[in-house]
């Protein structure tokens, strides 16, 4: 059951209990209550963590005073802001320090060792993803988070999905699920520890599983949707996105507004939960998040005199002219740059499957340029198999071959041909793990390497190396079984052992000679120029 | 304006001022065209230009000329036309064609003031066949009385080395000529590479004549800095991406092209250099980097 078991406090209201256990959504009074709840009792931990704190201060100045457990509580609040924590911490809580010295030498020791036990459930019951002891070591975890950002303002905050390995983190993360009632989904796996700060996710457990029946807090067609991402049989940016919108445009069209609510701004706040849960399914690209970006935006401007059903339909027809622009039109005015660099005779190579890219192929092909392909293929997806299909369903003459063969085939080669999944703002292309490997061989060969990405996969990150920021496939992919004989079947047994599945890498600016997008042809580096261009439209 | 007084507009202007690029001819004919022009629409008289512009490619096949022309257009027409009376936009693309010009006749000594302080006393400078643009850089820097010595290139098949050689002795500057085979021999003797362009491309590399991708190739290979000198007209919208991409029409002579059946027989007149080889581009624009190039060039063209 999703959200039964929640236990909160000895205060909790009965109604909001029944409601929780039944799956509804909560209802605004309820939420309101359930916050204050929260807020209250945040702020006697506060206060109780807060003397406990003054104790390590104090502890720390006076060299031994107080007893070495006061060592382990410094830690988490150190992780945030560590140079800034121990100076605020005095600072914003002057109310709380005149009682504190008072109480302090008695109180000192059995506090500490009760809020260090109350830290440790906490910890194994949230790696467990039990709600039980949630509320509690979440209000602690707050407090540690309000001093270093008042001061600290500017700090930028990464991204969750890159900071797996920080309980705070997590038990933050915890907390926002569990307000907009999506189930937690839980990393599977030994995780290689130079990626241990990543979701690692098991397909055979969908978040799908942990809902209730009939689960009323997201609408069935994200739930299908998110079904669908997390079996990866929605696969590829294009795809991924196009079902988005698709599913977003059955949301709005189910949508009412309720009583004394705006559209523009309800609206975005029942989004928020469906996108969170998607994220849970599987982990966001950059063009979704264009897209998310694109119809929050639009949602926000419907003016509130606006009447609701005309409102949709105005949404509805953006989302429609959002995919027919940037996607299908897109597609089409890279094709048509596309085929000027295709010449006869020309041998083209592709590496796994992009939609674009087999796109343009079989325009060329209608236009009776002759060329010859060459899919290249890699474990586990074995995408290139789909690319290959679909090449000769059109007659396309095509080879296949792994990529440890490319350097083998490359002399052959008069240009290469690679899909993107995202465009950064330093150049860099993110793309399906082995693009870059493909590149830097075809760059050694002096092979020409075009890159095809609509204008709408670019975005404002930067990053210049496949670690920071990557996704974790289900490890069990690569377990194959040959002869009746499966070698890897019990590697979580095996201490030393770890599987790695990435399933994206970025390409350096150098190896790409040439960027098609539906504005032109583009040298990578320009990409900042296209960013700020498309700012300025907008 | 029909397309024989056109070729002899653009030939008297040719010949009027030989030392003026093709291009400013071209635009010089393409802006009297405008006048004369008959048209009774605005877009028939885009239309019209259009095809004056292909006219003189006809003539002189080099980039710059399609290229000035495309730009030409461009600019003229980047103003509000919402005049009710045709002969009022007409007067107003005039103008614009005018100022036009005059920023462009002005591109070339804007380049040699940018270029001509990197060239100390006692340089060695090579370059490559015969280009104005170079010639007013290396005439801007001896009348600041600066000490350098040029090695010029023979530039096969049509010797257009010996004539900057004999340009430059007239400006008492010592000066050698190489054969083209000897590039790689001389260069550890010089400090810099100046080279002119025909085109610059999207990349941010140059085509320009047949010699000059192995002089680049050479220079890197000595890590001695290639410099480009290219006015802003010049910016095509092209992007090969090697040898091979350039298209048929630049890379021959336009009597070539309209006389010999089988080209591949014929030599091309130009080559490609990759942005990687090029150091820096003098353009009246300012000094670039190869991938700033790009910048510009949508700022030109978008």
């Amino acid at each position: 059951m999703a959200d039964g078991g929640v236990t909160d406090g000895p205060d909790k209201n009965d109604d909001v209990e029944r409601a929780k256990c039944e799956g509804k959504e909560m209802t605004k009074e309820e939420k309101q209550r359930l916050r204050k709840e929260k807020k209250q009792q945040k702020k006697s931990k506060e206060k109780k963590d807060d003397a406990a704190s003054q104790e390590s201060e104090k502890g720390k100045k006076s060299d031994g005073k107080s007893s070495p457990a006061s060592q382990p509580l410094p830690k988490p609040t150190t992780q945030k802001a560590p140079s800034a924590v121990p100076a605020p911490a005095p600072v914003p809580m002057p109310a709380s320090e005149a009682p504190a010295p008072a109480d302090k030498p008695a109180k000192s020791k059995a506090e500490l060792k009760a809020e260090r036990r109350a830290r440790q459930e906490a910890d194994r019951a949230s790696k467990q993803g039990s709600k039980k002891g949630e509320v509690g070591p979440q209000a602690s975890a707050g407090k540690p988070k309000a001093p270093p950002s008042e001061l600290q303002p500017v700090v930028k905050r990464l991204p969750e999905h890159m900071q797996v390995d920080n309980p705070d983190v997590l038990k933050k993360l915890a907390k926002k699920l569990e307000r907009q009632q999506i189930p937690l989904r839980l990393d599977y796996g030994y995780k290689v520890s130079l990626f241990s700060h990543l979701h690692q996710y098991s397909r055979k457990a969908p978040l799908t599983q942990q809902l209730s029946i009939p689960s009323t807090v997201i609408h069935p067609a994200i739930v299908r949707l998110g079904l669908q991402y997390s079996q990866g049989i929605v696969a590829g940016s294009n795809a991924r996105s196009v079902a988005l919108l698709h599913a977003f445009k059955q949301v709005i069209s189910d949508y009412t507004t309720p009583p004394n609510e705006e559209l523009s701004r309800d609206l975005v706040n029942k989004l928020k939960p469906y996108i969170s849960f998607l994220n849970q399914c599987r982990p966001l690209s950059a063009s979704m998040g264009n897209a998310i970006k694109y119809i929050k935006k639009e949602i926000s401007n419907i003016p509130s005199q606006c009447k609701e059903e005309e409102a949709k339909r105005k949404l509805l027809n953006c989302i429609e002219c959002y995919i027919n622009e940037k996607i299908i039109l897109a597609a089409k005015a890279i094709a048509k740059y596309s085929i000027e660099k295709i010449s006869d005779g020309d041998v083209i190579l592709v590496y796994g499957c992009s939609s674009l890219v087999n796109h343009i192929l079989c325009e060329a092909f209608e236009k009776a340029i002759k060329f010859h392909v060459i899919v290249v293929d890699s474990r586990p997806r074995l995408e290139g198999r789909e690319a290959l299909r679909r090449l000769v369903q059109r007659g396309i003459s095509c080879t296949y071959v792994l990529i440890s063969a490319v350097s083998y085939i490359l002399p052959e080669v008069s240009k290469v041909f690679l899909g993107a999944h995202a465009l950064l703002a330093n150049g860099y292309v993110m793309s399906r793990v082995g693009t870059s490997q493909i590149a830097l061989v075809a760059k050694a060969f002096n092979v020409p390497v075009l890159v095809c990405c609509e204008t709408y996969k670019f975005c404002d990150r930067v990053q210049t190396d496949s670690f920071v920021s990557n996704e974790l496939d289900d490890p069990d992919d690569l377990i194959v079984t040959r002869k009746g004989k499966t070698q890897l079947e019990d590697w979580q047994q095996v201490d030393s052992l770890g599987l790695l599945n990435l399933v994206y890498d970025v390409t350096p600016p150098d190896f790409v000679d040439l960027v098609i997008t539906d504005l032109g042809m583009i040298p990578c580096t320009s990409v900042p120029v296209v960013l700020r261009v498309k700012n300025v439209d907008q | 304006m029909d397309e024989e007084e056109l070729v002899e507009y653009f030939k008297a202007q040719m010949r009027k001022n030989p030392d003026m690029a093709s291009a400013v001819a071209a635009i010089r004919t393409l802006l009297e065209f405008l006048k004369r022009d008959k048209g009774e629409t605005i877009l028939g008289l885009r239309e019209n230009l259009t095809w004056a512009t292909d006219c003189l490619t006809g003539v002189d096949s080099s980039v710059a000329v399609s290229s000035g022309g495309e730009l030409f257009l461009r600019f003229i027409s980047l103003t509000s036309l919402e005049h009710q009376d045709l002969s009022r936009c007409k007067k107003v693309m005039e103008e614009r064609g005018e100022l036009f010009l005059e920023k462009i006749s002005m591109s070339r000594t804007k380049v040699a003031k940018l270029c001509h302080t990197f060239i100390k006393d006692g340089t060695k400078i090579l370059t490559h066949s015969y280009s104005r643009v170079v010639l007013r850089v290396l005439e801007k820097a001896a009348a600041e009385k600066k000490r350098f010595s040029v090695y010029v290139t023979e530039s096969q098949p049509d010797s257009a080395g010996r004539q900057m050689a004999e340009a430059l002795r007239k400006l008492n500057v010592p000066v050698t000529v190489v054969l083209d085979a000897a590039v790689g021999y001389v260069l550890e003797k010089v400090d810099l590479v100046i080279i002119g362009a025909e085109g610059v491309v999207e990349s941010g590399g140059i085509i320009n004549k047949i010699g000059t991708y192995q002089m680049a190739v050479c220079s890197k290979a000595h890590n001695k800095p290639f410099y480009v000198v290219a006015e802003s007209f010049k910016f095509v919208r092209l992007y090969p991406l090697n040898q091979q991409d350039v298209p048929d029409k630049f890379k021959y002579k336009a009597d070539t092209l309209k006389t010999v059946q089988n080209l591949s027989e014929e030599h091309p007149m130009i080559d490609y250099t990759p942005p990687s080889l090029i150091t820096l581009l003098f353009t009246d624009l300012g000094v670039l980097t190869p991938s700033a190039v790009s910048d510009e060039l949508i700022k030109l063209y978008l």
